[in-house]
């Protein structure tokens, strides 16, 4: 299944759309976007690139594995909540930085949890699709 | 005191480890931990024989005002010291028995964790720290009987004891929850004083059954009695702490504990007594039928725990005080009979008394140490034993219920008892050497100083019992009876009824032991060897509920994926459609709606989406054309301004297409497999479920929205949570504990999908 068209818009869809997808990972707490949808584009960006170039250069790109993706993404996920903890704050409580941060804006720990989501989202989607990718 | 019940928790932490970088000082260090614990709890002895409790309080989930409350008063100390001291004595003994196994760390862990329950249970001082380390107890138990878990037999001797005492936890919450909310409170001192509440309230019924069926599961009361022998599957210093100094008499810990508040009634006693009766002759007498020494000791701990209820059933200040008596004098005689029997395999390679014997110029210490236990057992004086049975006698001659059949069974019971120390701690080591002993070997000291200890204990408290009566008895019997008392003691009485009723206890005894061959020669021969087990009903109780279980599984788990989904909906659809009728049908008319024409354009895109799924003969074309449903629904929530809502929609349907392509690239060919009729079925399903959301949705709509929510959410979204975003601040903020959820769920499910995917693979490398 390999396309010239399709394994050489990829190469310029790739990066535009993992960018698009970290994009909308940040601008999430203030327009439409989160870490959901963020990691639901990542996913998707790099089944499409599974399907132009094969399931082995998708794991070579990715580096982690899908699953470390999504313990990773949960241990983020549980950890912004926890810091509140060490602080004598309730778990989960939002804590932020006192200035904002150029590029990322004001960052607190639901950023954190966020980047979380995403992680995990994104590592879910992609496990089940390179599998199934891998069955053949 | 909170670091002393707990030290025994991190001690089991750093067990495993110790024991293998440094086998032999770590067998060496183990036992100091429960000396130390042993001294400290007798460094409280001063003020708390005074009746001064020692209570001590943390905050533990303060939320729902549950302390850790600690409570060192009479009772608690007696319990204390038994579970140190004899704790003590096993993690001197466990090394040398053990011999350099490699699991011993393992076990220390479990001992150690072991240890800290029950003193958890024993001084607790409200009714949730008592539960929790109830459990826990039976838990360490658990484990420490399948510590040979290699083993089919220990296994399900562990599995058993398990269920069964956890049965009976379950019960004893139930009771505490009951008692907490008919006092009002779950503290010990609180509930101590409500005694005339409980009994005259009418729950009173149900709490004393609940709270008796956690005592007679754990003390391994009839009918619950049969657990106790087969937990012999546990290495012997196990037994010997757990299954007859420590954890059984936790049953009798909480009769005892909770004799002010429910003993007085008839109820109590006709329960409390009957079943201890009962228990008593029922192990006494099976205790004799069996050859195994283990075995043997394991009935004979039954038998004097049913005395044991007995006698708190009895609940006279006579009967309380001599169930006091026995508790100390039990755990120190059994312990050692269970060390010297431990001992014995060790050394000369066997437990089985008719092979046993002889043994006494071998191993001297031992000899001396089995005897001394065992004439504690038969109460001769002058020992400890002795006293104790005096004053079982009388007791039970004053008792105010039936005081001659009482005293009858009780001369019969205890008669069985003088037998069994005559098997169990005379037999191995008096009469002809067996010549069965090829494995016979010398034994390290331990092994024989362990068991010493509590058999010179009995002696010595024999000769002068008022060194203790006062300081630790006096009070322990004070806090059951709720009232202070002067208990002497004395070894000596005169020549009166009781000393009348020892002899001829003796007397039953030693002619049971004689003609104890010839007894068993007129039994069925299947009943001669012994190992009787009385769990046929467990056994049978168990299959059942396992022949239950299959059963329902295939109705409702028959792996059929469209009558899940049929089922489900049809559930959901039944309880809709009721609340629905109940609710008087739609409000109000509906109007045509008039909307624009992009308006219908995405609602003709979906209709004829759905339309196509259903009617299409080509798979991809159904996957397709379900997608462009879902676009659909994502156009309409940009019409109506959701655009977070329509991006994630949009990214879903993409990544499910792709899936559904690469599920459906492996399945056969198209084939109409489905009759009319079926599809008829499958239609007339899927039309109900659809008009029944339809309706729903008509319905939510016509109602006035509930407004204080959203506004909240609204007006604190950036103020609180520095966002702009309304939905993405609810998920990451407000409500981030509902996606953190969210998010484990999607993370077990595709470790789910991952795993079917790889027992498919592996399955199609095995072919």
């Amino acid at each position: 299944m390999s396309s010239i068209i399709l394994s050489t818009t990829i190469r310029l869809l790739l990066p535009l759309l993992l960018l698009f997808s970290v994009f909308l990972l940040l601008r999430g707490h203030n327009e439409p976007g989160g870490g959901f949808v963020g990691g639901l584009v990542a996913a998707a960006a790099i089944s499409l690139y599974a399907l132009a170039e094969g399931v082995e250069a998708a794991h070579r790109i990715l580096i982690v594995n899908p699953r470390q993706l999504i313990a990773g993404g949960l241990l983020t996920a549980l950890g912004s909540g926890i810091i509140p903890l060490f602080l004598g704050r309730p778990f989960q409580s939002g804590l932020w930085l006192p200035h904002s941060l150029p590029v990322l804006g004001h960052v607190g720990t639901p950023l954190l949890f966020d980047l979380g989501v995403y992680l995990l989202v994104a590592g879910m989607a992609l496990l089940i699709v390179l599998s199934l990718m891998e069955e053949e | 005191m909170l670091l002393a019940v707990l030290c025994g928790f991190v001690a089991a932490l750093f067990a495993p480890l110790g024991f293998r970088r440094f086998p032999l000082w770590a067998g060496r260090f183990a036992p100091l931990l429960p000396l130390g614990l042993f001294l400290f709890f007798l460094s409280h002895i001063g003020p708390v024989s005074r009746g001064e409790p020692v209570v001590v309080t943390a905050p533990w989930i303060p939320s729902l005002g549950i302390d850790f409350a600690l409570y060192l008063d009479g009772l608690g100390m007696l319990f204390a010291l038994l579970v140190t001291g004899i704790g003590f004595l096993i993690f001197l003994y466990t090394p040398a028995y053990l011999g350099g196994d490699r699991r011993q760390g393992t076990l220390f862990a479990w001992l150690f964790a072991f240890m800290a329950a029950m003193l958890g249970t024993t001084l607790a001082g409200n009714l949730i720290t008592l539960f929790v380390f109830w459990e826990l107890t039976g838990l360490c138990s658990y484990l420490l009987i399948g510590f040979d878990h290699e083993a089919e037999g220990s296994r399900s001797a562990a599995l058993q004891a398990l269920l069964v005492t956890g049965g009976g936890g379950l019960a004893l919450l139930a009771g505490f929850l009951l008692l907490g909310g008919v006092v009002g409170s779950m503290e010990l001192p609180v509930l101590l004083a409500s005694g005339d509440l409980v009994r005259n309230h009418p729950l009173y019924l149900p709490i004393l059954l609940l709270l008796l069926g956690g005592a007679f599961t754990k003390s391994a009361q009839f009918p619950f009695h049969f657990w106790l022998p087969n937990a012999m599957a546990a290495p012997t210093p196990i037994s010997a702490y757990l299954h007859s100094a420590t954890m059984v008499k936790l049953g009798i810990y909480l009769l005892a504990r909770f004799s002010p508040v429910l003993a007085g009634t008839e109820l109590w006693l006709a329960l409390v007594a009957g079943v201890g009766g009962l228990t008593m002759l029922v192990g006494g007498i099976l205790a004799v039928l069996e050859h195994d020494l283990k075995r043997i000791l394991a009935w004979s701990t039954v038998s004097a725990l049913g005395i044991l209820t007995l006698l708190l059933g009895v609940g006279t200040p006579a009967a309380i005080t001599a169930a006091i008596l026995l508790l100390l004098t039990h755990a120190l005689y059994k312990s050692s009979l269970f060390l010297v029997a431990g001992a014995l395999d060790h050394g000369a390679g066997s437990r089985d008394t008719r092979q046993l014997g002889g043994l006494a110029r071998r191993m001297p210490w031992l000899a001396v140490a089995a005897i001394l236990a065992a004439l504690a057992m038969a109460g001769l004086p002058p020992l400890f034993g002795f006293i104790t049975k005096e004053s079982i006698y009388a007791a039970l001659f004053l008792s105010p219920w039936e005081p001659l059949l009482l005293t009858g069974l009780m001369l019969a019971a205890n008669g069985l008892m003088v037998t069994v120390a005559v098997i169990t701690g005379l037999g191995p080591f008096l009469g002809k050497g067996a010549p069965a002993l090829a494995a016979y070997h010398p034994l390290p000291p331990t092994l024989w100083l362990a068991p010493l200890l509590p058999a010179a204990l009995g002696l010595l408290l024999g000769l002068v019992p008022n060194m203790v009566a006062p300081l630790l008895l006096r009070p322990a019997i004070a806090v059951v009876q709720a009232a202070p008392v002067n208990t002497v003691l004395a070894l000596w009485h005169g020549f009166n009824f009781e000393l009348l009723l020892s002899a001829a206890t003796l007397v039953v005894g030693l002619l049971i032991v004689l003609s104890r061959r010839r007894l068993l020669a007129l039994l069925p021969a299947s009943w001669q060897e012994g190992g009787f087990t009385q769990d046929g009903g467990f056994v049978l109780l168990l299959r059942a509920l396992l022949r239950g279980a299959r059963l329902q599984t295939i109705i409702v788990q028959n792996g059929r994926l469209r009558y899940y989904l049929m089922a489900t909906i049809g559930v959901a659809m039944g309880s809709m459609g009721l609340t629905f009728l109940e609710s008087g049908g739609l409000p109000g008319s509906l109007a045509w709606p008039s909307g624009y024409l992009h308006e219908w354009l995405a609602a003709g895109i979906i209709v004829a989406g759905a339309l196509t799924v259903t009617v299409t003969d080509s798979r991809l074309g159904a996957v397709v054309a379900l997608g462009t449903v879902g676009y659909g629904v994502s156009l309409v929530y940009i019409l109506y301004g959701a655009p977070d809502l329509a991006m994630t929609q949009f990214c879903i349907e993409t990544l499910a297409i792709v899936l559904f392509v690469l599920v459906l690239y492996r399945l056969p060919l198209f084939t109409l497999l489905s009759t009319p009729v079926v599809r008829l079925r499958d239609a007339c399903m899927a039309a109900a479920i659809g008009g029944l959301m339809t309706l729903l949705m008509f319905y939510v709509l016509a109602q006035p929205l509930v407004p204080h929510v959203s506004d909240f959410f609204l007006a604190n979204s950036l103020p609180a949570a520095h966002g702009r975003n309304v939905v993405n601040v609810i998920l990451v903020d407000f409500r981030a504990l509902d996606t953190l959820g969210e998010i484990v769920v999607l993370a077990v499910a595709a470790l789910g999908v991952f795993g079917l995917m790889q027992s498919r693979r592996s399955d199609g490398e095995g072919k």
